[in-house]
């Protein structure tokens, strides 16, 4: 008889235990919890846009000199200060180390991978359909190769999981090429950050996360600046030593914010050459 | 006092064995010596059963349902080592009473294991976990309880004070002397122990001499000697001799994954690990010439984390599979090993198989609760060793900025998970204090441009999609180095190793929608222009 016996499911009983304790689903919370966020590193980006959130996808996109890179490598920087791990997938091998050193990044807890650049393997105790799948890979465009590079090494980082931030660097990667990359490779990133302290972080010349991007900036170069010389007249072009930036971010599209402001937000900063004092 | 022995029985076919675990329960002989005069000079019960007797030859043996196979001596030496190692769990005075025997003192453990009959199960389980079946005894002295091993299958308790009653039973053959005392004690028609322990002694030593009174003694369980412990030394390395050459990384995997099976299992049983895994291919000599030498040139590429020697001639390759940190998990260790093959094929069939492992203390103690999360070390390692198959080994790793003026003066380091330190369990609230600068992004190599040049200034770029007026520049800075060094470097390239002599300059670029900031440079010695990387 013991075994007509109902027993109460697992769900009913987390019901039970949730009403005895007072907890609310968050699926009726009427204001949900802030996701934990990253700090840029700038204070203007930071009180536009809460921070890089983690267990989720930001992208950053602009074109060439926008401070795509400067700002991806202020935020690594501030990862490695809390001593936790990183890792670059760069597509193009872009990465310059005495940059990031400049910007605070400890390289030591970057892992660094350098797509791009095919790898032999010889035939011998290699199966024959890996070879052929090898000689198939070597006729792809050069570019392909190396954003499919990325996104395998990504996927590998992403299961291995453990690291602070993970960052794609495709800033070099022509729009026309990253459009290629499949939507489902962005939904498979997002929910495998999704729920863990993993930040992915996107860099490239226009988005193309789509929906799956939790946050979305846009970077654009507004002004620059040059050391001004003490003595009016002609300034020797030596003299010109280039100063610094002056940046524009902009928020498309934010899913940490509480309410998704009306329009884009834009917010400006300025970034320093390294070797102003 | 009391004392164990662990005994395992027909050693030689059990050596084979324990690397083959499929051959467990088949008849199996072992066979000696170089062609043609290949005999058989080990076999199991179910083999003598089967009608195969040693001194056979191959070819007549071959006859019989028997597994069939060639003795090795490395295997025996690694079977010896497991043995000493399942004692060593238990014991650390542990004798090397010969090759296929071990005895180990037991006194006072007791409170650790158990009564000796519990020890003596635990010792057989864990024989039994490194492939190895075999017969343990207890007794009062070592020679009673080696007998008793020897003579009796599974466990066997000799209680203090009934050596001789329950030695009695065995035949004179367990005490293992010379055939011609065998056959004086068969003339005389002693066939067990009992009536060899009820002969006179002064008799015995009138006709055997001295060695008359041991054998009289050893058959009453009444010989007490010290204990000689023996210290072997830390040494954990399996050999496999193959059938016939392997070519294909796949039926060689299942070879790697047992022996790397024992392995663990015997740094489990000293409760170590290992941080460098050393793997040694003896290749067929009877491969091609010229696929030996294509084989040398894929070798010859080593790097700094794994090295690759080519020690005798071509026909041996050898890997050393080095570890951040010690682990033990035979799954991990055989899926880096196949990674590592696979990007370093050895070039020719294998035909012999030998893996060695370091031993280490493991790593102690565990993450701290407060402390940021990092990758887990065996998963990384594993997620190093695929990322370094799509991209390559050199192009993955921690980059590590040089004391030089060189520009892109860095090296690729293999990336190593620091521990965070237990003081900094907040470290989670710090920040970086260092303001965001303008960082670069290099072309690598650099783009050959056309430049054009008016009054020695820049003034239109052209490198591929870069291209147009210059708006803004800034320039020229002159930067040279390692003048002593004669390699003159290909036009454009960033080898390291070579001297340099360049003028840089900042340009800045201006089409209809914004601007962009480019590093360009001219080399002196050629006088051609390059975009080395872009202001972002």
């Amino acid at each position: 008889m013991s075994a007509l016996r109902v027993f109460p499911s697992p769900v009913s009983n987390r019901r039970a235990l949730a009403e005895i304790a007072g907890v609310v689903p968050a699926s009726r919370l009427g204001v949900r919890p802030q996701p934990r966020t990253i700090p840029t590193g700038i204070a203007q980006v930071d009180a536009l846009t809460g921070g890089v959130p983690r267990g989720g996808l930001t992208e950053i996109f602009g074109p060439a000199s926008s401070g795509r890179t400067s700002l991806l490598l202020s935020v690594l920087a501030q990862v490695t200060a809390r001593e936790e791990v990183c890792a670059l997938v760069d597509a193009s091998d872009a990465f310059d180390p005495h940059s990031a050193a400049a910007t605070g990044v400890d390289l030591k807890r970057l892992l660094w991978i350098r797509c791009g650049r095919k790898v032999s393997s010889s035939s011998f105790l290699v199966s024959r359909k890996n070879r052929a799948s090898a000689e198939k890979r070597e006729t792809r465009n050069e570019k392909l190769a190396s954003v499919e590079q990325a996104l395998r090494a990504a996927d590998l980082l992403l299961q291995a999981g453990g690291f602070g931030l993970m960052a794609m660097d495709l800033g070099d990667i022509p729009p026309a090429i990253a459009r290629r990359v499949p939507l489902t490779s962005w939904f498979r990133f997002r929910r495998a950050v999704e729920n863990t302290a993993t930040a992915l972080v996107v860099v490239e010349q226009e988005a193309s996360a789509k929906s799956c991007a939790s946050l979305v900036l846009r970077t654009k170069h507004s002004a620059f600046s040059t050391q001004q010389s003490a003595k009016a007249g002609a300034v020797p072009t030596h003299a010109r030593l280039l100063h610094g930036m002056q940046l524009e971010v902009e928020v498309l599209n934010s899913r940490i914010l509480e309410r998704k402001p009306v329009r884009s937000a834009t917010t400006s900063f300025e970034l320093r050459a390294s070797w102003v004092g | 006092m009391s004392f164990a022995a662990i005994y395992v029985p027909d050693f030689l076919v059990a050596a084979v064995v324990r690397l083959e675990p499929s051959l467990r329960g088949k008849a199996v002989a072992v066979l000696e010596g170089k062609p043609p005069a290949v005999t058989v000079v080990a076999m199991n019960e179910r083999a003598a059963e089967a009608g195969i007797e040693p001194g056979m030859t191959k070819l007549q043996a071959a006859a019989y349902p028997v597994e069939l196979r060639q003795r090795s001596p490395a295997q025996e030496a690694a079977a010896h080592a497991a043995l000493l190692d399942c004692a060593q769990v238990f014991s650390p005075r542990v004798e090397e009473t010969a090759a296929d025997t071990v005895v180990l003192d037991i006194a006072g453990l007791e409170r650790l294991f158990g009564p000796p009959a519990k020890l003596a199960q635990g010792l057989a389980r864990r024989a039994s976990e490194l492939g190895l079946e075999i017969n343990v005894a207890v007794a009062a002295n070592p020679d009673a309880a080696t007998l008793a091993a020897r003579g009796f299958a599974g466990v066997t308790i000799i209680p203090p004070g009934r050596q001789a009653e329950r030695l009695g039973a065995l035949p004179v053959d367990v005490l293992q002397v010379a055939p011609e005392i065998l056959e004086t004690l068969d003339r005389w028609g002693v066939h067990n122990l009992r009536a060899l322990a009820a002969l006179p002694e002064v008799a015995m030593v009138e006709r055997l001499g001295q060695e008359g009174l041991r054998l009289e003694k050893l058959a009453r369980g009444a010989v007490e000697r010290p204990l000689v412990p023996a210290e072997p030394p830390l040494e954990f390395e399996e050999t496999m001799e193959l059938e016939y050459p392997v070519a294909l990384l796949e039926p060689l995997a299942f070879v790697l994954g047992r022996l790397l099976e024992q392995l663990c299992a015997r740094l489990e049983a000293r409760a170590l690990a290992t941080n460098e895994l050393r793997l040694a291919l003896d290749l067929d000599a009877a491969y091609s010439a010229d696929e030996v030498s294509r084989f040398e040139f894929h070798v010859s590429r080593g790097e700094d984390q794994l090295e690759t020697r080519n020690v005798k001639r071509e026909t041996l390759f050898e890997r050393t599979l080095r570890l951040p940190l010690p682990m033990l998990d035979a799954r991990l260790f055989l899926k880096l090993l196949q990674l590592e093959l696979r990007a370093h094929p050895p070039g020719a069939p294998v035909v012999k198989v030998t893996l060695a492992a370091e031993p280490v203390e493991p790593r102690p103690g565990q993450g701290g609760l407060f402390l940021p999360a990092t990758p887990a070390p065996d998963r990384l390692e594993l997620t190093l060793a695929r990322l370094a198959g799509i991209v390559g080994e050199q192009r993955i790793g921690a980059a590590e900025v040089l004391d030089t003026h060189r520009p892109d003066g860095f090296q690729m380091k293999r990336f190593a998970l620091s521990a965070p330190h237990p003081s900094s369990a907040n470290a989670g609230l710090k920040a970086c204090s260092t303001l965001p600068t303008m960082a670069l992004r290099r072309f690598r190599p650099p783009l050959a441009a056309t430049v054009g040049v008016c009054e020695g200034e820049p003034v239109r770029i052209a490198a591929g999609e870069i291209r147009g007026e210059v708006a803004s520049l800034s320039g020229p800075w002159r930067n040279s180095g390692e003048w002593w060094k004669e390699k003159t470097p290909p036009i454009g390239s960033d080898a390291h190793g070579s001297n340099w002599t360049r003028e840089e300059w900042d340009i800045a670029l201006s089409n209809s929608k914004s601007i962009a900031f480019y590093r360009i440079y001219r080399e002196l010695a050629s006088g051609a222009w390059f975009v080395e990387g872009t202001y972002d």
